[in-house]
């Protein structure tokens, strides 16, 4: 099936609509969240409609198919990131609570063994961490007395390796990096940095929530012991994220929330827990959202995720150039589509993001403007906050025109050009 | 086309000359507010005197690192507000607060608010309503704390 992003746009009904009293639609806003094709909106609704029940528990046939299609839900995702297991793949609310579970479940772990985390121990993460995969390691740290050290970004936007030998040495108990920046689109040596982390005897956690929705995810490449990503940014619905572990310490970690259908027995005084994914899954879960997640899985095989790569490496270029040629702009990040995804972020000289976006929102222009979740980066490029255009399949060449004009019309409108 | 009525020229022009911008000593209280969705961040100065019995705006001065509607509500707000009491200036923040949260269907009262009626269109926008109260809520913050610090030294001031 060659890839036709006009097709490709029928599929997603909120496209039609129009904004800002009748003008088009102009989605650049996918890095924040992804829409979503008629494939998993029916999905969702032949669920409630025809198969809803709760999961595990309840003996009747609809609970039978929503279990079955919970489940399948598992197995469509542990395919879609090259995981061999389907008992690796836990469902969490989204990425921030897949880090947590780690976080807190190493934390709960009570410094033994291969989770030992206390005084003199390392974490390493990087500038470039949105704070989902910034926060939750600093309370680890706080809990613990272990101590946070952070690979800097480059001025040109990619992670400093130069002092990779010293920061990831035998302290070093885990690394947490992001495999592509939101905010710069990078996309970070994720598989050499966790080599030298095991060789160091490191843990190492993936937040992948940018690089899934373009299907590089893939967890044997990657070469890390956790990954995590959420379906709302990869056509899926809100509510449903992923954590994917290696078994073996899956099944070594305590759990993160104790509750319903996550133990195996339970006394007054003390309980035992189900294997892993379902340890991790506690009370009822978001069926719904995770069936959703596997008809987006599907829908994004079948539509083929190298077809969808070179879309967006297409739109990047004609972005890049679009952008590039704008006076008194300024991309943060690599300008070259070299290991970058599809998510620019930029200054415009004398014109504050948020009344950048303001003038693009009057223009049916949908980006987003502040520091997209990610200060600390940049104050380390010495920006109070930018301005994010992220494309996925569904966009075109058109959409990044009308960006470029409305980026021009609001220089003209604030007098900066 | 409702960029206009957001971005009216005021508006414009108190961004682009900001009045009583700067931090000035000497001053009561200073505080530091940033708004978390985008960073924007005001750190505000402010200076009473006794007219009367009433504690009086002598001095409001600030640094602010913002957008255009953040700054120039911060300007506007300053210029109103210095010469009037603390009671007065309140009431101007209560009613430019009732008018941003109107989502545009408030009828702003120009003899009180004077030149912040010009923000009634950034009340039909929700996401930048904290952009328009950043530097009042600053205000407000520093005049509670400097009321407070001079009811220690002068305990007739105040309420």
């Amino acid at each position: 099936m060659t890839f036709e992003v006009g097709r490709i746009r029928k599929d997603f009904p909120i496209l039609d609509r129009t904004v800002r009293g009748g003008r088009p639609l102009v989605y650049l806003d996918s890095a924040n969240t992804s829409q979503k094709p008629r494939q998993v909106i029916d999905t969702l609704t032949d669920f409630y409609e025809r198969h809803n029940a709760n999961i595990h528990r309840a003996t009747h046939e609809l609970g039978e198919e929503a279990t079955e299609a919970y489940e399948g839900a598992r197995i469509k995702v542990a395919q879609f990131i090259g995981a061999g297991d389907e008992g690796e793949v836990i469902f969490t609310k989204n990425v921030s609570e897949a880090i947590n579970l780690v976080a807190y479940s190493i934390g709960n772990a009570a410094g033994s063994g291969r989770f030992r985390l206390g005084e003199g121990d390392e974490i390493v993460i990087t500038e470039m961490e949105h704070h989902s995969n910034i926060v939750p390691w600093q309370l680890l740290c706080e809990r613990t007395g272990a101590t946070l050290r952070w690979f800097g970004v480059t001025p040109d936007g990619r992670l400093d390796l130069s002092r990779a030998d010293e920061l990831i040495n035998p302290r070093t108990r885990l690394v947490a990096l992001t495999h592509q920046s939101n905010v710069l689109g990078t996309i970070n040596p994720v598989a050499d940095i966790a080599a030298r982390a095991h060789a160091a005897g490191a843990l190492v956690l993936v937040d992948a929530a940018q690089s899934a929705p373009h299907g590089l995810a893939d967890v044997r490449s990657l070469g890390a012991d956790f990954v995590g990503f959420t379906g709302h940014k990869m056509c899926g619905p809100t509510g449903i994220g992923v954590l994917w572990g290696r078994r073996e310490l899956l099944e070594e970690m305590p759990p993160f929330l104790g509750g319903g259908e996550m133990i195996e027995t339970v006394w007054m005084d003390r309980s035992t827990f189900a294997p892993p994914p379902h340890k991790f899954e506690a009370g009822t879960m978001p069926i719904a959202q995770a069936v959703g997640l596997g008809a987006a899985v599907d829908y994004l095989t079948e539509v083929g995720l190298e077809a969808v790569r070179a879309h967006e490496q297409d739109l990047l270029r004609h972005a890049l150039a679009a952008l590039t040629v704008i006076e008194g702009l300024r991309i943060l990040g690599p300008t070259e589509p070299v290991d970058r995804g599809g998510a620019i972020s930029f200054e415009l000289n004398g014109i504050h993001p948020h009344d950048v976006s303001q003038v693009l929102d009057d223009r049916g222009v949908a980006v987003r403007a502040g520091h997209h979740c990610a200060w600390p980066l940049h104050r380390a490029l010495g920006v109070q906050a930018s301005t994010r255009a992220s494309f996925y399949l569904y966009n075109t060449h058109d959409e990044i025109d009308a960006l470029a004009e409305g980026l021009r019309h609001a220089q003209r409108f604030f007098g900066t050009a | 086309m409702q960029l206009e009525s957001m971005y009216q020229e005021i508006i414009l022009e108190h961004y682009r000359r900001p009045l009583h911008a700067g931090l000035r000593e000497p001053f009561d209280a200073e505080v530091r507010h940033v708004n978390p969705t985008c960073g924007d961040e005001v750190t505000l100065r402010v200076t009473l005197k006794d007219a009367g019995s009433e504690p009086t705006v002598a001095d409001v001065s600030y640094d602010a690192l913002g957008c255009s509607i953040s700054q120039a509500s911060t300007s506007i707000m300053a210029d109103m507000i210095i010469g009037k009491t603390v009671a007065e200036a309140m009431a101007v923040g209560d009613e430019f607060l009732a008018l941003m949260q109107s989502r545009g269907e408030g009828e702003p009262d120009e003899d009180v608010l004077g030149d912040a009626v010009a923000f009634e269109g950034v009340s039909k926008y929700p996401a930048r309503i904290k952009c328009a109260l950043l530097g009042w809520m600053a205000w407000k913050d520093a005049t509670a704390r400097a009321l407070t610090g001079r009811q220690a030294d002068e305990p007739t001031i105040g309420e």
